[in-house]
């Protein structure tokens, strides 16, 4: 099979890239453009590890074909921070424990991402909701689920928050 | 994966023609959600995939507010319908079955018309459109035809779509005043379910606001095909709408179905939550009906 040339626009950067067309927009990002933090996990869209952002748009990377990726915006967990400069999501995550083997990490902040430019102050229903695709098998989800709350608005919050500030 | 030749057409009739030439070695796709998954799996192996991403008439939502008639696309995702404000208010049983689809990541790409072709007898986007009366409308080689979607349905995973149609879009006739809808996909969790039953009722009450003139009961995981409880539906017509006999018609609705054990739960489980939830959903119409007044 001959591979094709197509363009795809990731954080804002326009990459040139040479795919299958049977890659997935997963496979493109990690093993081409060595954007591993989507990470692979159950790859049939159950899980959520892989999710990225089209048009701010919270989707399963495992189940989109590069080839359908062309000519929109997509962002990786790459694209969160500014430099070296965390976001305060992903330092919330860090403050309140969020993290523990982290794979489902890039995920998990994918989707609190998208929720918090969609309602900066949701409630705990409206953040398990958003969530809900997202699985994780360390933390019991109330530590993410603090963490996304208190992301950029610590001061009426909780004792994690006060201790990291 | 399997290799295949990525097709991205922008008419219908161009899709059409593509299928014309590659025939059974191609496979429509929308969304994705569901012919990805069976693509890695290896339970479809087609050598051409022909997206239906770029038809834009297919992607539209579209109320005609002179005739009341609502005109889904096909293509329109589940996320589109839930955030659509016009479907809150107006088509609530719409919202409450596509809402709880999947995960959001999932409802942002898959699809309505996809829900439908896809064929599992626990499709949650079936049920509010068979509730509504909902007309399908297919374009294949020799032309358009139309369907109720109550018929599109033979057995799981298997349709009245012939090889190389297409469904084009879904159009909702208007409704009567007084009509309230609900549905509710019963599960043992909230996230990433597939409905242990699922289960829609529309009712719309004469001027007297408390005669039946039309009743809609439907069922979805109660048969090998999403299905309407018509013995049930027969039962209210005419009748005075209270909760004793929702309470029947609930267990009319139960008799009819034709519900399984399977891995996911037992049949006489099944029934007993058809009772519950036909005559719950029927009370929450009346809900609807009494505060839309």
């Amino acid at each position: 099979m001959e591979k094709i040339q197509i363009t795809l626009n990731i954080n804002d950067k326009s990459c040139e890239v040479m795919v299958y067309e049977n890659d997935t927009l997963l496979e493109v990002l990690r093993d081409k453009l060595d954007l591993t933090g989507s990470k692979e996990s159950c790859g049939e869209g159950a899980c959520g590890s892989c999710t990225v952002h089209m048009d701010g748009k919270p989707v399963r990377s495992c189940l989109t074909l590069a080839m359908e990726a062309q000519g929109v915006k997509i962002t990786t967990v790459e694209g969160l921070a500014n430099g070296d400069e965390l976001s305060d999501l992903q330092q919330s995550f860090i403050d309140h424990g969020a993290v523990q083997c982290g794979f489902c990490t890039p995920g998990m902040l994918m989707s609190a991402d998208a929720l918090l430019k969609e309602n900066p102050r949701p409630d705990d229903k409206t953040i398990r909701k958003a969530l809900a695709g997202n699985i994780c098998r360390c933390t019991g989800y109330t530590k993410i689920v603090e963490a996304v709350a208190h992301a950029g608005n610590p001061k009426d919050h909780c004792l994690d928050c006060k201790s990291a500030k | 994966m399997k290799p295949f030749k990525y097709l991205s057409p922008t008419t219908v009739e161009k899709a059409i023609s593509y299928y014309g030439e590659h025939s059974e070695t191609a496979k429509f796709i929308a969304g994705g959600t569901d012919v990805i998954v069976k693509v890695k799996e290896g339970w479809m192996e087609p050598d051409y995939l022909i997206s239906l991403k770029k038809i834009e008439e297919m992607g539209e939502l579209h109320k005609n507010e002179a005739t009341g008639e609502l005109s889904i696309g096909a293509l329109v995702t589940h996320a589109t319908l839930e955030k659509s404000l016009m479907i809150q208010n107006e088509y609530p049983i719409i919202y409450d079955a596509v809402s709880n689809i999947g995960s959001l990541q999932v409802r942002n790409v898959g699809t309505i018309g996809g829900n439908l072709i896809n064929a599992v007898p626990s499709a949650d986007g079936a049920i509010p459109l068979i509730a509504l009366d909902g007309v399908a409308l297919l374009h294949g080689p020799s032309g358009e035809r139309s369907a109720q979607v109550k018929d599109l349905f033979i057995a799981p995973y298997k349709t009245i779509l012939k090889s190389g149609e297409i469904l084009k879009k879904i159009t909702i006739p208007t409704q009567a005043p007084n009509t309230g809808s609900a549905y509710i996909k019963f599960g043992r969790r909230a996230a990433m379910e597939l409905p242990l039953i699922g289960i829609g009722v529309l009712l719309t009450l004469e001027d007297d606001m408390e005669t039946c003139s039309k009743a809609r009961i439907c069922l979805g995981v109660a048969a090998p095909t999403p299905m309407r409880a018509f013995d049930a539906e027969k039962l209210l017509i005419g009748k005075k709408i209270n909760k004793e006999i929702l309470i029947e018609a609930g267990n009319i609705a139960a008799d009819e179905s034709k519900v399984r054990n399977s891995i996911r739960g037992k049949a006489w489980h099944r029934k007993e939550m058809i009772r519950v939830h036909v005559k719950r959903m029927g009370l929450k119409c009346l809900e609807i009906i009494k505060n839309n007044s």
